[in-house]
């Protein structure tokens, strides 16, 4: 009983502390700016979890230490306060809850995958927090009318309509018959309406559409189909596992596609998996550590891909790079509304038109970054067989010549 | 709707071809699930995660740049151990209670089992590649990846060795009689308690077999399991405890199924389509054990 006792009030003393010690956490402490992140840092979305997490704390880093924010005639510093969201939705909206009313956060960056950041949009609507997320892009989420949500990344239905637009314009400018098999959770859907506005535009037909489950580990059966009724484009888009599964059984049952167009080729380590069998297909890109942008802190894409590698020990992937970006708006906005209100900084973000290594930066009243191309890569191997991803599209950006149409596999 | 099917005769062909295939891999961890249902009376929800389990086995021997294929000889080595660690850890305690209690236990191994293997292998999808390259039938309108001749050679090969191993061996012969009558079995001097953790380590070794296969032919990943464990209770299901051929024609029945149901109803519906046949598969035994009743009566 005693002992109970005991128990009780060393807890009780506990909270209370701990409950003191986290209502002092407020949104500027000190010289400090906090913002709040829920992260996958568990789960199935763990890996791209850290990329975001790194890409993050990258620039915390670089800003903090050239020279931080300047507000009001006072310098400042970025500090994030991490919580792990499982790679649950309920999860993140739940912290998403206790970072704002509990640790007293008034700025909120983004989580891994445009699920969670929908789960969390609401909270921080609800409370006038702005967000600046770099890493949900579905279109649903800048239809809603959300005021304090903006996206640095291009939304999902940008992600493939530019393999459409070449595919036409490498045929002439003739409509082209257009496969398609996609996941069905709300990204890969999203790219799917991208490819059917793309085909109304130019008049091109779509001869096989599919649906994967979200347990997918063989599409054969859409591959019979594509090899039966010969499509000029195929275009795959369910996350790592499709690009992984698609490339695996392409090779396996040698289909031969003019065109392969996929996304998450990256996140998927497609060449590293699957080397030469991987060679010609073309990938969906936020980003490209070849793109030419610039700016002041991690001065262009190149010197920030080894930046990166020095820190991280692994080449960035467009997850990182764009989560970077999005603390560079953050410095940007805070330094233009000059004062720490957050109506006033919503403002500021609303207004941002800069650019940045990763982009040119600006938002459009649902919030999505109208400013910056997504751009196409193509897998390019040399016979030795070690691969590499070559900026094809736009032609602005291209940094290889697109090889169209993919050889076929009796010619390899 | 889709009648590619009728349109390209070639693709019938295709899909049969593809589905046995697939089937009689289905059907080396159904045979697992079937028994140690039979023998232990526990549905092992914790099968499919077995199964990844396995393949990333296979998977880290690919990466240490071993062949994947001796997955198949080392994988059922370590699972087997995995699998009597399991049931003296777990197993055992639940083994006499009633059915639900080993399907909660057995859930709750499947999340740890996801929890631990994403903890330890990472989010992302993998893969093993064989280079096995491929087959080409009819004028090369039905190919057919080495891989998935070789892995459902694998799994009839296993199948075929334990079926000879329960007939002759003596442990087989305790299996037999466990599941048969397990008191008897005791009271006739058949240690029960080891005959329970040896069925589950065999049971856990077909899995690792399996887990290696798929990760030669499909992808891996943490999450993946669940889809497997539906498959093989569907099986089982249809098949009945202690009917080794059923249980290998009710594979590759489903495998066949499946790849229809992909090409006629749409890939959407494949999962789907195996759940209503599992849904009009009861509700038929039920019809025929009341009939059956009536009849008693």
């Amino acid at each position: 009983m005693k002992l109970n006792k005991i128990i009780l009030s060393f807890v009780s003393a506990l909270v209370i502390l701990f409950s003191t010690s986290v209502a002092s956490f407020a949104k500027v402490v000190g010289d400090k700016i906090i913002l709040g992140a829920a992260i996958s840092l568990t789960g199935k979305y763990s890996s791209n979890g850290v990329h975001t997490q790194n890409g993050y704390n990258m620039a915390v880093d670089r800003i903090n230490s050239m020279g931080g924010i300047k507000v009001g005639g006072k310098t400042y510093k970025f500090d994030i306060i991490y919580y792990d969201d499982e790679s649950n939705p309920k999860r993140a909206a739940q912290l998403a809850e206790r970072l704002i009313s509990q640790d007293g956060v008034e700025f909120m960056l983004g989580p891994y995958s445009s699920g969670l950041t929908k789960a969390i949009a609401p909270v921080t609507e609800k409370y006038g927090v702005p967000m600046v997320e770099a890493n949900g892009a579905s279109r649903s989420l800048f239809t809603k009318g959300y005021k304090y949500l903006f996206a640095v990344l291009a939304p999902a239905n940008l992600y493939l309509d530019v393999a459409i637009e070449t595919a036409v314009e490498l045929n002439g400018g003739k409509p082209v018959r257009i496969a398609q098999a996609f996941e069905q959770d709300a990204f890969s859907q999203d790219v799917r309406l991208g490819i059917l506005d793309a085909a109304e535009r130019t008049g091109s037909k779509i001869i096989i559409d599919d649906k994967l489950p979200k347990e997918l580990n063989d599409m054969a059966a859409t591959l019979v189909k594509v090899k039966q009724m010969k499509p000029d484009v195929l275009v795959v888009s369910g996350h790592t596992k499709g690009a992984l599964t698609a490339i695996r059984q392409i090779a396996e049952m040698k289909v031969d596609v003019p065109m392969l167009a996929m996304t998450h080729c990256d996140a998927a380590k497609l060449s590293k998996q699957h080397g030469k069998n991987s060679q010609y297909a073309l990938c969906a890109s936020q980003w490209h550590k070849s793109l030419t942008y610039k700016d002041d802190f991690f001065k262009d894409g190149m010197t920030y891909a080894a930046d990166f590698e020095k820190e991280f020990g692994y080449d960035p992937p467009y997850q990182s790079a764009e989560s970077s970006a999005a603390l560079l708006v953050f410095k940007d906005a805070f330094e233009r509304a000059n004062s720490f209100d957050q109506k006033k900084v919503r403002d500021a973000l609303a207004a941002t038109n800069m650019q940045t290594f990763y982009g040119n930066i600006k938002f459009a009243p649902g919030g999505q970054n109208v400013d910056k191309p997504m751009v196409l890569f193509q897998v390019m191997c040399d016979d030795a067989g070690k691969c590499e991803n070559k900026v094809v599209a736009p032609l602005k950006w291209a940094s290889a010549k697109l090889i169209h149409p993919v050889p076929k596999w009796s010619e390899r | 709707m889709d009648f590619l099917v009728f349109q390209y005769p070639m693709i019938t062909v295709q899909a049969c071809l593809d589905g046995i295939l697939l089937g009689v891999l289905f059907a080396l961890i159904a045979y697992g699930m079937a028994l140690q249902w039979g023998v232990m009376n526990i549905i092992n929800i914790a099968q499919g995660d077995l199964v990844i389990l396995g393949g990333y086995i296979a998977y880290f021997m690919y990466l240490y740049g071993i062949h994947p294929a001796w997955g198949v000889i080392v994988a059922p080595i370590i699972m087997y151990f995995v699998g009597i660690a399991i049931y003296k850890l777990v197993i055992n305690k639940v083994v006499d209670r009633d059915l639900f209690i080993s399907i909660l236990a057995t859930f709750g191994i499947s999340i740890l089992f996801m929890q631990l293997m994403n903890f330890a292998f990472g989010a992302d999808v993998v893969l093993a590649n064989s280079h096995y390259g491929t087959t080409m039938l009819f004028d090369n309108n039905v190919v057919l990846p080495n891989s998935k001749i070789f892995s459902a050679f694998i799994s009839i090969l296993f199948a075929v060795c334990l079926v000879i191993y329960m007939k002759k061996s003596k442990l087989g012969r305790a299996i037999r009689a466990t599941a048969q009558n397990a008191r008897a079995a005791k009271i006739l001097g058949v240690d029960t308690e080891k005959v329970y953790a040896a069925t589950f380590g065999i049971n856990a070794a077909l899995c690792g077999v399996a887990g290696a296969l798929i990760s030669i032919t499909f992808t891996i990943h943490p999450y993946m399991g669940l889809p497997y464990t539906i498959r093989s209770f569907m099986i089982v299901i249809v098949a009945g405890l202690g009917n080794l051929p059923g249980v290998a024609m009710s594979g590759m029945g489903l495998g066949v199924f499946e790849e229809f149901a992909d090409y006629i109803l749409g890939t959407e519906f494949r999962i789907g389509s195996v759940f209503l046949l599992l849904v009009l598969i009861l509700v038929y035994r039920r019809f025929k054990l009341s009939r059956k009743r009536e009849y008693l009566k």
